[in-house]
């Protein structure tokens, strides 16, 4: 443990680090998540679950409806092509909490309508330019070649 | 519905960006002591406390315990309620519901964070999904920076409006001892050529379109306490209490991709709450002075919106026109809001606070120059949650 020492005219203030910590956490997916990462891990095909109230499809699909209170169990099929929703490109650096490294500087990051659902996928778009890389822009899914089950077997959306 | 109650004492730390001098515990005290003072009570005068900070952010779990000599909570009641960014408006909601129970006649709310302290993107990130969220999350200017994205596409909005509520947030905290920026080369300057020099300097950085350095707020060390009190003592204790007409909060999603980033349906939600219980028809005629927790500039137009004070997409007119400023119609942020002071457990308290003072007439140097009766707060969270609370001189009926 370091100890950082700052100097005032009356007295040394002191902080303590808490120094390198590693979380090791395993998340339960659920039976829904499951069905999901497996689709996309497979068989590089994206689906959601059906509101029977609202109709609503979710994607990541999930069990329960939260607007409704209502369980799902209707799978559809989402497209992996889309609308740009909302976007940003980040234009200084980002170190990932979860994985210690510098995203790009700039990189860009939407929330994509993808075609069939009616909630957004959050994900990285391999664009940083402001003129086509938009509100309104189509995006179609980059998989990965080795997928692991996880959101990020999607590598990142591409404009159309 | 339960007892009538009122703030009747409000005290707050300067917001500093580093308080090396204080650990946390002594940082809340120092609230504590403040808001006792401001009163004219003492800890043995108050039943039952509710404290909060952003929970995480300096890796202390368990804040009501650890801090419990510096909150005076020893062998009292008391409560810990965390929520974000409305930590601040949800413990004063707490606090008011604690009271109004009619079981605790004076309760006290605390607020506080010691961002210096903090990992606040690792902290933030915490609070989102790790299985679908996480992975790619850009942290909260991203956040803000989608919002803007789309309301400038809706309504053709620009760098210049965002900076305009950047200059008269900035301007509204030069009055304010307590506001962490003080922004002294902004005096004497015309709000005109202010947004001019924000939207042009290069030092000035984009971090993500449309979204600079001016645009954000701060990281602040600070701490908050408000009191509250029942109807049985309140006039006892402060000559004009701020009674409590109305408090709502609503939330939402549970993934960030499923927000409706045109309209924010819960901060509308909670507001229509609000001004049905309080009677309210004509929300910018009737309300005389609003405390808004808006954590970027863009919020300071579209969230006017969301509120009700004006047309989906007319937000960037009510700033133009003057309507938000001290000598307005609805001046907003007397104290220079959250982009001049952001320590995000006690800032949504803040707004509570400085909504109480107005009301009381005790702003001193921020203080609106008209007969303030209604006065408006509130409380947001990153994940697009609100909390909205209204305060009046009138002891409601």
């Amino acid at each position: 443990m370091e100890k950082n020492v700052q100097k005032t005219d009356e007295q040394e203030l002191l902080t303590v680090s808490s120094g390198e910590m590693f979380q090791p956490y395993d998340w339960s997916v659920g039976k829904f998540g499951s069905k999901f990462l497996h689709e996309l891990k497979e068989n590089k095909r994206l689906i959601g679950s059906k509101c029977p109230k609202c109709n609503r499809v979710f994607i990541p699909p999930r069990k329960v409806c939260g607007q409704c209170f209502a369980a799902m169990d209707e799978f559809v099929p989402v497209s992996d092509e889309g609308e740009v929703y909302v976007c940003a490109i980040i234009q200084f650096g980002f170190v990932d909490p979860e994985t210690g490294k510098q995203r790009p500087v700039p990189y860009g990051y939407a929330f994509i309508k993808l075609d069939g659902a009616d909630t957004c996928l959050t994900h990285f778009v391999d664009s940083v330019d402001p003129e086509k890389f938009k509100v309104g822009a189509r995006v179609k899914a980059v998989f990965e070649d080795e997928r692991r089950g996880n959101l990020m077997d999607i590598k990142h959306f591409e404009l159309l | 519905m339960g007892k009538k109650v009122a703030v009747v004492g409000f005290g707050q730390t300067k917001g500093r960006s580093s308080r090396k001098d204080v650990n946390g515990v002594e940082l809340i005290n120092e609230a504590v002591v403040a808001a006792l003072a401001d009163a004219e009570l003492t800890i043995d005068d108050i039943d039952a406390i509710v404290i909060g900070n952003m929970d995480h952010f300096e890796g202390i779990n368990y804040v009501d315990s650890w801090s419990v000599e510096g909150s005076g909570g020893v062998m009292k009641p008391i409560f810990k309620v965390t929520t974000g960014g409305t930590t601040g408006t949800t413990v004063a909601m707490c606090a008011y519901y604690h009271v109004a129970s009619g079981m605790f006649d004076r309760v006290l709310a605390i607020g506080w964070e010691k961002n210096s302290e903090s990992d606040t993107t690792g902290a933030i990130i915490t609070a989102f999904d790790p299985v679908w969220e996480r992975p790619n999350l850009g942290g909260a200017i991203a956040g803000l920076a989608l919002e803007a994205s789309k309301y400038m596409t809706n309504y053709g909005v620009t760098e210049r409006d965002g900076a305009r509520v950047a200059v008269r947030e900035r301007l509204h905290a030069l009055n304010n001892p307590y506001a962490h920026l003080h922004q002294e080369w902004m005096k004497g300057l015309a709000v005109d050529q202010l947004v001019d020099l924000l939207v042009t300097s290069e030092q000035n950085q984009v971090l993500a379109f449309p979204l600079r350095m001016s645009d954000m707020c701060p990281r602040t060390d600070g701490s908050a306490a408000v009191i509250f009190a029942s109807e049985d003592v309140a006039e006892k204790i402060a000559p004009v209490p701020a009674w409590v007409h109305a408090t709502a909060n609503r939330h939402n999603f549970s993934l960030a991709g499923d927000v409706d980033m045109d309209r924010n349906t819960t901060m509308a939600a909670a507001s229509k709450a609000v001004f049905e219980k309080a009677g309210i028809k004509e929300p910018l005629k009737e309300i005389d002075v609003c405390e808004l927790y808006m954590p970027y500039s863009y919020a300071g137009l579209k969230w006017m919106e969301d509120f009700g004070f004006c047309a989906y997409g007319e937000g960037p007119k009510l700033l133009w026109d003057g309507v938000t400023d001290m000598d307005g119609e609805l001046p907003v942020n007397p104290s220079g809001g959250v982009m001049s002071s952001n320590a995000i457990g006690a800032t949504a308290l803040i707004r509570v606070g400085e909504a109480a003072i107005q009301v009381m007439g005790k702003a001193g140097t921020r203080q609106v120059q008209r007969d303030v009766n209604l006065a408006f707060a509130t409380g947001f969270g990153g994940c697009y949650w609100a909390d909205v609370m209204l305060l009046g001189k009138k002891k409601p009926a």
